[in-house]
């Protein structure tokens, strides 16, 4: 017997829960040092810190539901042996987000609308043909009188906000049972966990009976991109920062330490790539890498493979263009380490090379690795929208917020205007990018050591 | 005006840190400034000195506020003046100097124009007066050519020069009152000297009160009338300076007295034999110019030295900032390249070994260096930095071992065995010193180069570490080489002495003979800048 | 300084060798121009023979770099390395896809270009001073701390929201300045003035926050209170010492960028149809011409190098402790 369900395993599926694996380490190895324990209990010492952390923490996990993808077995014909897996990739959040995603209009409507926003001929019950609003097909498609949209509305929110609630509460008890230290200001992570739950618990109840969002031209569903788009907007800020890293540490660190000869070729390397101008280099590698993709089709079993298979270009060639600057902070940093004393009492003990960069500067750089990485973020979720404007960011099947920007473009021109689709886009981009910098600034006061310095006078 | 009344007098101060959790950093602190008079306010670092001098003309920063207590100055208190009444007391009536002069100095105007600042605040001069009277104040406080240096910058003069700047910037608007707040510390001994003759020679002729804040008993003796010992936040004693010195009557004070070191007692200097030996050594550095970066000079920073060191000896050697000393003990350990000349080992060759080579000798030679604060990795608990070089040098030893000595380790420089599982962050100044040297011992070492280990201390914990080290030296026998500007730790410690002078040795020889009886007229110039208190 | 600057210009060779490799490699050897001509024809549906003709017609039927079958020395000139990507070098920029001139176009784009990024540049640095300035001045109030976070609050908007919703308020609904286009005359200002005064706005958060910061390092510096102790008033210490101090940092970032002014702003020129190089590269890119992109990069390293050079000569005007070498 096959099984009901096909994994599509994506190469960024594997690279986002490898890099969320690895930063749970990464964070557990911090937190056995008393310093950068003392440093996070900065950070999260604040309500900002524990409000925005919570926020990230709720996109980080719809990226991550999301990045689970799996394709449905179709309904069997009589007399197949074989099952055969429909053509659409799903995700375990499409599961979540229930049928929003299939309820396709004609074309544009309204938030909360239950007619259309384009006027269409139609026939009325005696045949005479007359223009106007058509209904939708499934906004209010339960309702069995239009004009009882406001009160089952408000029935409806109280049911999707309830269940969110509630979700919201159990979570808060969890926390309540696995937290100790009394002086974090735990109160304002649970108010922003039930907030945040009663919201989605809202979108995803109200908004699968009416179009919260509206609908785009082609008639999707608003609200339901701007949710796929979210594990876009996350994966970019991540994996560009991360694939760059391994490259700009070894490179960095190893300049700044060897000095001579290593320091020059890996000058050089930083001086020639960051003297490219970023956007052309971002620009010409994705057109490379379509016509690559485009001729060669056998290489990608559905057509989500290619897209995926785009992005991580896209991660890449980011990473590329934004790895001189992390390389040349760490190349700095390590010729400072490497004069202090503590490398030299190493050197007098005669630890070997390879010790001394593993013991003494890696661990003296994390910091600044630490820092490039949540202040990147913000930059990188950004820049998507603009790279996906000029027909250089992900792939146009791809859900993304910068997508649903170009697609709507020209939409605000229209009279009356059609807001709804810019406005979705960048609510929930501008919701994430706001709390990574808010976030990324008290990473950053905890842990650089100029501003800690500066607290101290 | 007249003589006896005090210009300025404080009266019950408190300041404390914003956060009101926290103790207050002064607690009524009162004392008087007398025209003419220098007045010292001493004490270790954290005591609440600098802070006394900021809170009273006002400029604390943001997050310290004064509590309680009066400033009064021309009869008005300062604290209830208006800023715009303080900017005209401050710089004209109230001048400041502080420790580090190249920072307090604007690095892109010219020392000219900061000193015409204040000429342009508080005085009508024109233009041409103004000059006149800047070179005039450069001529006074010393400065070499003032009509071509008032146009450099602050970088282009020596410290001791950036130091007199600021005394001029100081005295540009004839104040009543001179705050100096640690003025020399920052300074070479000689140098040191000249600017508190300086700031002597000005409060005699000009009637300045001085406020002299440091840390140094010495310079107090050798500057001060009047002295006010303070210890976390009060002043705990106040009196005349001979008076002071004389009879005590705090167990601190007694222990700041004491805690200057014996000049009088000399250790002798055997003959042992010589451990390491260096012969003709010279440690140049290039530097490169042009459009192909070919070298274009050498820096001599050690310039043909012949030095040895006995079996369970200790040879200082001293000399001041730059003239090599620390880079001829880094050129022992093989931290800087040779450029030529021999050091030898136990009569082996070590110059030209290999850094394998050289791993079999790393267990006899160890290193201490000046910082506490930078000298041990602040990722690695105390455990692993004192085990570092025992397990990288392979003494094979299991890790049940390993731990047996650094607890035994630890109890041999007086700290405790749970010390080992802390940070280097979580220990003081003092502490940290402690396990570098528990690190130094771990693998044994016959030598130890001591650079400047005492030297951020403050003076009680110098003198523990000073002990320390020296107990390990006569129980373990092991050698030094101590590294030091500071001439007065040199009779209790040192066995012989080497002066350096240029990245040469100018005069070496048993320690009480070059310090009672010098032969070469640099070693009497450093030995007569050193703050005495026995007369 | 003059050894300094012939050593620096000695140095931009190899770089622009090596970004000239990049772009080879990037153009030429992921993808043969074989496959270009496909993809650029219609992926399934194109004949041999058309693909030769389209390649022969661009100029990309010799080998990449060693022709084995030309004589001599032409064996390495007769190639795509020699005469696509060498030629760079001497300003040689060749024909778009479309058969246009490129060195004539970039010239006459520049002027647009310039008419936009100048303005913005320069007034954009002055408001980011002016507001980082005013709030220094208040620093350790609310005031402070109420622009901190508008600041991230601005920055956080994306670009492309200031735009659009600058054109849309500004152009659309109060109908103050058109909406977009362009006339080379001197009335070229009332196309100008929304983009310009959009991109101040889109800046000021990153910027202002920045300059904030380095004007309140500098502020504690030791130089400061001594400047205070000789009585300074406070507004005064900013101005006469706080102020140039903290220039010498915000030269690093802002000479650099000078020169790469000449290559426009891809977003701003392509929304309010600037005919600069902005939307000169953007519809290259959205053509898929690579001769265009191409040249840009060439051009765009040449002068952000040139900007590295500039910043070094400024950092020795203004730093008097800053000696070249």
């Amino acid at each position: 017997m096959d099984m009901m369900l096909k994994p599509v395993i994506l190469w960024t599926d594997v690279l986002i829960w490898l890099l969320v694996i690895s930063i749970t380490l990464f964070l557990s190895q911090l937190r056995k040092n008393p310093e950068s324990r003392e440093q996070w209990h900065q950070v999260f010492s604040s309500r900002t810190g524990m409000v925005t952390f919570v926020i990230i923490l709720s996109y980080i996990a719809i990226a991550l539901i999301d990045s689970l993808h799996f394709r449905k077995a179709l309904p069997p014909v009589p007399g197949q042996n074989t099952t055969y897996y429909s053509n659409t990739v799903n995700s375990v959040l499409d599961i979540f987000l229930g049928e929003m995603g299939e309820t396709k209009e004609r074309t544009y409507s309204a938030p909360f609308s239950l007619k259309s926003y384009a006027k269409e001929n139609m026939t009325d019950e005696s045949g005479h043909i007359y223009r106007d609003y058509p209904d939708l097909k499934y906004a209010g498609s339960h309702l069995s009188d239009n004009s009882d949209f406001s009160k089952d509305l408000l029935i409806q929110s109280l049911k999707g906000a309830g269940k969110g609630l509630f979700i919201g509460l159990l979570l808060c008890a969890l926390l309540k049972v696995f937290t100790h230290r009394q002086d974090l200001p735990w109160s304002s992570a649970m108010v922003t966990i039930l907030l945040v739950c009663t919201l989605l618990g809202w979108l995803l109840h109200v908004g699968n009976l009416y179009h919260v969002l509206g609908t785009d031209k082609a008639g999707n569903d608003t609200l339901y991109h701007s949710i796929k788009g979210i594990r876009t907007g996350v994966l970019i800020g991540t994996l560009a920062t991360l694939i760059m890293m391994p490259i700009a540490i070894t490179l960095g660190i190893c300049a700044g330490y060897f000095k001579g000869w290593v320091d020059d070729v890996v000058q050089y390397l930083y001086t020639t790539l960051s003297s490219i101008p970023g956007i052309l280099l971002i620009a010409a590698a994705i057109l490379q890498f379509q016509v690559f993709i485009d001729l060669n089709p056998d290489f990608f079993e559905v057509g989500l493979e290619k897209a995926d298979a785009r992005f991580l270009g896209l991660c890449f060639i980011l990473g590329i263009t934004s790895w001189a600057g992390l390389c040349r902070l760490l190349r700095a940093e390590t010729l400072k380490i490497s004069q202090l004393p503590y490398v030299q009492a190493a050197h007098a003990f005669g630890v070997s090379q390879v010790g001394i960069l593993h013991r003494h500067v890696l661990p003296n750089v994390m910091h600044i690795i630490l820092i490039t990485f949540v202040l990147d973020f913000s930059g990188l979720v950004l820049a998507e929208a603009v790279l996906s404007y000029i027909g250089v960011g992900v792939d146009s099947t791809m859900p993304s917020w910068g997508n649903m920007i170009n697609l709507a473009r020209t939409e605000m021109s229209r009279e009356p205007v059609v807001w709804w689709n810019l406005i979705g886009a960048f609510a929930f981009m501008f919701t994430l990018v706001l709390a990574a910098n808010l976030f990324s600034d008290l990473v950053n006061d905890a842990f650089n050591p100029k501003k800690r310095q500066e607290r101290g006078a | 005006m007249d003589n006896s009344a005090p210009v300025l007098s404080v009266e019950n101060l408190s300041v404390c840190v914003n956060n009101p959790q926290q103790d207050p950093i002064l607690r009524n602190v009162s004392f008087q400034l007398n025209p003419g008079e220098i007045f010292a306010l001493v004490g270790e670092s954290g005591s609440g000195k600098s802070v006394t001098s900021l809170a009273a003309i006002r400029l604390l920063p943001d997050a310290l506020k004064v509590t309680q207590g009066k400033v009064l100055f021309d009869g008005a208190d300062l604290f209830h003046s208006t800023e715009r009444e303080m900017t005209a007391v401050r710089g004209n009536r109230v001048a400041m100097i502080f420790q580090e002069a190249l920072t307090s100095l604007n690095p892109v105007q010219k020392v000219g124009v900061q000193i015409e600042e204040a000429l342009l605040l508080h005085t009508q001069l024109n233009a041409r007066a103004r000059r006149e009277k800047i070179i005039d104040l450069l001529s006074e406080v010393g400065l070499p050519h003032p009509e071509t240096r008032i146009d450099w910058y602050p970088h282009q003069l020596s410290g001791g020069q950036q130091q007199r700047v600021m005394i001029a910037i100081a005295l540009a608007c004839e104040p009543d009152i001179l705050i100096a707040d640690e003025p020399t510390t920052a300074l070479d001994v000689t140098i040191q000297k000249q600017v508190l003759n300086l700031i002597r020679t000005l409060a005699r002729t000009r009637q300045l009160a001085v406020l002299l804040i440091t840390h140094d008993m010495g310079v107090v003796r050798e500057t001060a009338q009047r002295v006010g010992v303070m210890l976390r936040g009060e002043i705990i004693e106040e009196g005349n300076c001979e008076q002071i010195f004389r009879h005590p009557q705090q167990e601190y004070t007694r222990r700041l007295i004491a805690s200057l070191p014996n000049q009088d007692n000399f250790l002798p200097s055997e003959q042992p034999d010589h451990l390491l030996t260096i012969k003709g050594l010279k440690v140049h550095f290039p530097l490169r110019k042009g459009i192909l970066q070919r070298i274009h000079v050498w820096t001599k920073a050690v310039d043909d030295i012949d030095l040895h060191i006995g079996r369970g000896e200790t040879l200082a050697l001293v000399g001041e900032s730059g003239c090599g000393k620390t880079t001829t003990g880094r050129a022992i350990l093989r931290l800087d390249q040779i450029t030529s000349g021999t050091i030898s080992y136990n009569n082996q060759h070590i110059h030209k070994l290999s850094r394998r080579g050289m791993l079999p000798l790393r267990r006899r030679i160890q290193v201490i260096f000046q910082d506490p604060y930078s000298s041990m990795n602040p990722r690695m608990t105390v455990q692993r930095i004192i085990e570092e070089g025992m397990v990288s040098l392979k003494m094979d030893l299991s890790h049940e071992q390993r731990e047996a000595r650094v607890i035994e380790l630890l109890e041999r420089v007086k700290l405790e065995p749970e010390h080992r599982f802390r940070y280097p962050h979580e220990f003081s100044g003092g502490q940290r010193q402690r396990i570098a040297i528990a690190r130094a011992l771990a693998v044994s070492p016959e030598l130890i180069i001591c650079d400047e280990p005492t030297s951020a201390l403050d003076v009680s914990t110098r003198a523990e570490v000073l002990s320390l080290l020296q107990e390990l030296q006569n129980e373990l026998g092991v050698s030094y080489l101590f590294i030091t500007h500071d001439l007065s730790i040199i009779p209790q410690l040192a066995h012989r002495v080497a002066v350096m002078k240029d990245g040469k040795i100018v005069e070496t020889g048993a320690t009480e003979d070059v310090l009672t009886k010098p032969r070469q007229n640099y070693t009497r110039e450093l030995l007569s800048a050193v703050p005495r208190c026995q007369e | 300084m003059l050894a300094y600057i012939i050593r620096r210009l000695l140095y931009a060779i190899p770089i622009l060798i090596g970004v000239n490799l990049i772009t080879f490699i990037l153009f030429f050897v992921v993808n043969s121009p074989q496959d270009i001509a496909r993809a650029h024809l219609g992926e399934k549906y194109v004949t041999q023979d058309a693909i030769d003709h389209w390649v022969k017609e661009k100029g990309y039927d010799n080998p990449l770099i060693y022709n084995p079958n030309a004589a001599g020395f032409s064996k390495f000139t007769d190639t795509i390395f020699f005469h696509k990507s060498l030629s760079l070098f001497t300003f040689d920029f060749g024909q778009a896809d479309d058969g246009r001139d490129i060195t004539t176009d970039v010239r006459t784009r520049m002027g647009p270009s310039l008419a936009l990024a100048i303005p913005t540049f320069i007034v954009g640095i002055w408001v980011n001073i002016c507001v980082a300035l005013i709030i220094v001045m208040f620093r350790g109030t609310r005031l402070d701390k109420a622009a901190v976070v508008l600041f991230v609050t601005l920055m956080s908007i994306s670009g492309l929201f200031y735009i659009i919703g600058g054109q849309y308020l500004v152009a659309t609904l109060w109908k103050l300045v058109p909406i977009s286009g362009y006339q080379t005359s001197l009335s070229a200002w009332k196309f100008l003035i929304l983009p310009v005064a959009i991109g101040i706005v889109s800046g000021i958060g990153l910027g202002a926050r920045w300059y904030r910061t380095l004007f309140l390092e500098a502020a504690d510096q030791d130089f400061a209170r001594t400047a205070r102790a000789k009585g300074v008033s406070e507004l005064a210490v900013l101005f006469r010492h706080v102020l140039p101090n903290a220039l010498l940092p915000i030269l690093t970032g802002v000479v650099v960028v000078i020169p790469t002014l000449f290559m426009g702003s891809l977003l701003m020129e392509a929304f309010f149809g600037i005919p600069g190089l902005g939307s000169y590269m953007l519809d290259a890119i959205r053509a898929q011409d690579f001769a265009i992109v191409r040249t840009m990069v060439f051009v765009g390293s040449v002068l952000y190098i040139i900007g590295l050079i500039l910043t070094d000569i400024s950092y020795t005007i203004a730093d008097p402790r800053v000696r070249l070498n």
